[in-house]
């Protein structure tokens, strides 16, 4: 027997269906494509990693939740942005850096780069950058010394530095290494570009391996997660930019492969420019912000005083952002000036 | 710049995926569908003014009798949907919840589907015949948008049509009544076509025609009459393709300026259904008194493409269907735009291509959590007019309406939806740019000319 419905009918506005895409799965996809680097980091750099990360996202999440508690507002961690934060902020640091350290950048990132702009959406800048660029300078010797990949012992003891007490400079073995970035601005040498795109190099702790970065990326890119057109055009940039100087002398510049794989350009043109709240939105803003950013960091490799700059290069185009959403909007349907041709 | 696509479809830029839904009724042919007790026929079935009754209450009327004449040229006629008495000339219930004015018609028991011929209007009438005969027929577009068609045929002196596309794109998920029409009436359409084309005096007509419809369009290419100069021409699946705009820059690489009509792109969209009816009743005299709807949704047991009587209200429709328990939510038109009923007692009008019922759990999917804006640019990636629904969003949630419309073109939107479907924060983008026109056009009608 059939009959009609009885019970209240809710009156909504169309659309009456959604893509199903929805901020937390986008964020939890990030998290998934981070996790091959973040093994990486492990395997290369041992317990130092896994405690440099896990700490990194512990910070951010409890000045998450403290933000939010201090505004009034409920939980926001189940969103996921304020582990991805973290996630990022610890992959950028060098392994070894003592974890008090690693705290202190955490709540900085989170707390000014983010939650004082007003949370999730409001943030000009990448926080897991603001929170490095804060370490970088409150820290500038533990921010430059490297542990070795690969060490032997990596998972058998610490780095001396790791758990060095808060407020106290940091001890350092005899070993440390440096990144080929470094090797090539104080002493001119090269490293293969095949170990710098597989991770055989020492560098911060998730920016080494290039491969699974860039299988991570490619992995957002499938699921409409990620602009492929930022990484897209910061690699074109740097290739094209690095590859004309390097024409001019190799001591200029060095080759274009070795500016790709080296340092944090794969994790940052990957997962750091292409912060959705803190990169543009429409497809010519993101090319541009891209070249900028492409270009920025060879000139700051090439002529500045650091070895890296593709943290300060994402942190322009962070500023650069609203104005390149506004120079570069689409062009409306039904605005062509020969309309109807 | 034509908009190529994959396969070598033609289509639009932009636009979005939703899941089409249309596998349970696409095959089902057209049923007829009963009398209710009670026909409600409001008078407001139509953008413009309502037509005038023409009947008085207790007054017997014959199927296919006018019962309204229209008033003025921005109005159609309406006609009887049943045989039987006219109980009440009063207010209905419509689908925007506010009560216009309608007739209650009492279908005589046993009343047959048998219809009131009037006079005939022959393909070889002269234009204004043609279009006055379509204005007497009530014919509307029944896409939805239920504009009366006569109005958009009547080409001004200056402006030309060079090409009629008929729009077959349904392109909203779960619709699938112009591909049944396609398939069951394609001799009604081409007819319908004749008439079109003469009316606009247009050089060719093209029947758009979605790919998830290749069945309806090899069925129209193989029955092509060879004295008219009509094409079919398969589309790329994707939503909002059947809007006129992204017809017209599909099929002819062309943009209707912004504010303007798709004549001044030398081109006019008439739904495929439309046409069918134009060339079905015209050689009648008759007036549209059924329409193909498909009543669908996970909540309704008999799903299928039936021809109900205009006024047949929701309640006996449903009934008639059957529906799950759990009924939470009916909206009329595709899920995209079409609007949710307020009440069971709302009657079908012209304008109605679908019921869909979404049970409770189907309608608690659309209750999402609503995040802050990640400025992921989904919207603008998805907005077929080229708009930047994130800024049109943050402007309308500080209500700056006048710069939403001044700046940013917030009244080229018409309201498909996209962005809302896309947005992963789950704000209501669309919604509020309807609140947002809706209060611009009271400023600029508030404000001194």
């Amino acid at each position: 027997m059939s009959h009609a419905p009885t019970g209240t009918l809710e009156i909504r506005t169309s659309p009456h269906v959604l893509s199903g895409y929805s901020v937390d799965t986008i964020m939890f996809n990030v998290v998934l494509a981070l996790l091959p680097a973040s093994a990486f980091a492990v395997w290369a750099f041992g317990w130092t990693a896994l405690l440099t990360l896990a700490t990194a996202v512990a910070a951010c999440l409890a000045t998450e939740r403290v933000a939010g508690r201090l505004s009034g507002g409920g939980s926001t961690l189940a969103d996921g942005s304020a582990a991805i934060a973290g996630l990022l902020y610890g992959l950028t640091l060098p392994p070894g850096l003592p974890l008090w350290m690693v705290a202190v950048g955490g709540v900085f990132g989170l707390g000014v780069g983010k939650a004082l702009f007003g949370g999730l959406g409001m943030n000009p800048f990448n926080p897991a950058l603001v929170g490095r660029a804060f370490v970088q300078a409150a820290f500038p010797v533990p921010m430059t010394t490297w542990v070795p990949a690969f060490a032997p012992e990596r998972f058998a003891a610490l780095p001396p530095s790791t758990l060095t007490p808060p407020f106290t400079a940091p001890v350092y073995d005899a070993v440390t290494g440096a990144t080929p970035l470094a090797l090539w601005k104080f002493e001119r040498v090269t490293v293969s570009a095949s170990d710098a795109a597989m991770g055989f190099i020492a560098g911060s702790t998730g920016e080494t391996c290039a491969v699974l970065i860039l299988l991570g990326g490619a992995y957002l890119v499938a699921r409409n997660m990620m602009s492929w057109r930022i990484p897209v055009a910061i690699f074109a940039s740097v290739a094209l930019l690095s590859g004309a100087l390097h024409a001019l002398g190799p001591d200029v510049c060095p080759p274009p492969l070795f500016m790709l794989f080296s340092g944090g350009l794969a994790l940052g043109a990957v997962f750091m420019a292409t912060d959705m709240v803190s990169s543009p939105m429409t497809g010519r803003a993101c090319v541009a912000y891209g070249v900028v950013i492409g270009v920025l960091t060879v000139v700051i490799r090439v002529w500045g005083g650091l070895p890296e700059g593709v943290m300060y290069a994402i942190l322009f185009g962070n500023a650069l952002t609203p104005h390149l959403d506004r120079w570069l909007q689409p062009r409306v349907y039904g605005t062509r000036a020969e309309a109807g041709s | 710049m034509r908009a190529g696509g994959l396969l070598g479809l033609k289509t639009f830029r932009h636009g979005v995926h939703p899941p089409e839904a249309k596998d349970e009724t696409r095959d089902l042919p057209i049923r007829r569908f009963p009398f209710a007790p009670l026909l409600v026929v409001p008078l407001v079935q139509h953008l413009g003014r309502p037509s005038l009754p023409v009947v008085r209450e207790g007054e017997e009327v014959l199927r296919g009798q006018p019962i309204a004449r229209p008033d003025g040229f921005v109005s159609v006629a309406m006609h009887a949907p049943a045989t039987g008495v006219v109980r009440r000339i009063a207010l209905t219930p419509s689908i925007s919840g506010r009560m216009v004015p309608g007739v209650y018609l009492e279908p005589r028991p046993g009343s047959t589907q048998e219809v009131m011929d009037g006079t005939p209007c022959p393909p070889d009438a002269s234009p204004e015949e043609i279009v006055t005969a379509i204005q007497e027929a009530g014919v509307v577009g029944l896409g939805g948008a239920a504009f009366p068609t006569h109005v958009k045929l009547a080409i001004p002196e200056d402006r030309r049509c060079d090409t009629l596309l008929l729009n077959g794109a349904e392109c909203e998920p779960y619709l699938t009544t112009d591909h049944r029409v396609m398939l069951e009436q394609r001799d009604d359409v081409f007819t319908g076509i004749r008439y079109l084309l003469r009316v606009t005096g247009a050089e060719r007509a093209i029947v758009a025609v979605e790919a998830n419809k290749r069945d309806a369009a090899e069925h129209l290419e193989k029955g092509l009459p060879a004295d008219l100069p009509v094409s079919v021409e398969v589309l790329r699946v994707k939503y909002p393709q059947g809007a006129e705009k992204m017809l017209i820059s599909a099929l002819l690489g062309r943009e209707v300026p912004s504010g303007g009509l798709p004549l001044d792109a030398g081109a006019l969209c008439v739904n495929v259904a439309t046409a069918a009816e134009i060339g079905r009743l015209l050689p009648h005299g008759r007036g549209i008194q059924e329409r193909v709807i498909t009543v669908t949704g996970p909540a309704v047991r008999d799903r299928g493409n039936y021809r109900i009587p205009i006024g047949t209200p929701l309640r006996f429709l449903l009934d008639h269907v059957g529906t799950a328990d759990d009924v939470g939510r009916v909206f009329l038109g595709g899920p995209m735009m079409g609007a949710a009923a307020p009440s069971l007692d709302v009657p079908i009008t012209k304008g109605t291509s679908g019921v869909v019922a979404f049970t409770d759990a189907e309608a608690e999917r659309t209750h999402r959590h609503v995040y802050p804006c990640i400025r992921c640019g989904y919207c603008v990636d998805a907005c077929p007019m080229f708009l930047n629904p994130q800024q049109l969003g943050q402007l309308a949630a500080g209500q700056e309406y006048g710069a939403m419309a001044d700046e940013h073109h917030l009244m080229d939107c018409f309201e498909c939806g996209s962005c809302s479907f896309v947005c992963p924060s789950h704000i209501p983008l669309v919604q509020r740019f309807r609140v947002a026109k809706a209060a611009v056009r009271k400023a600029a009608a508030k404000a001194p000319a």
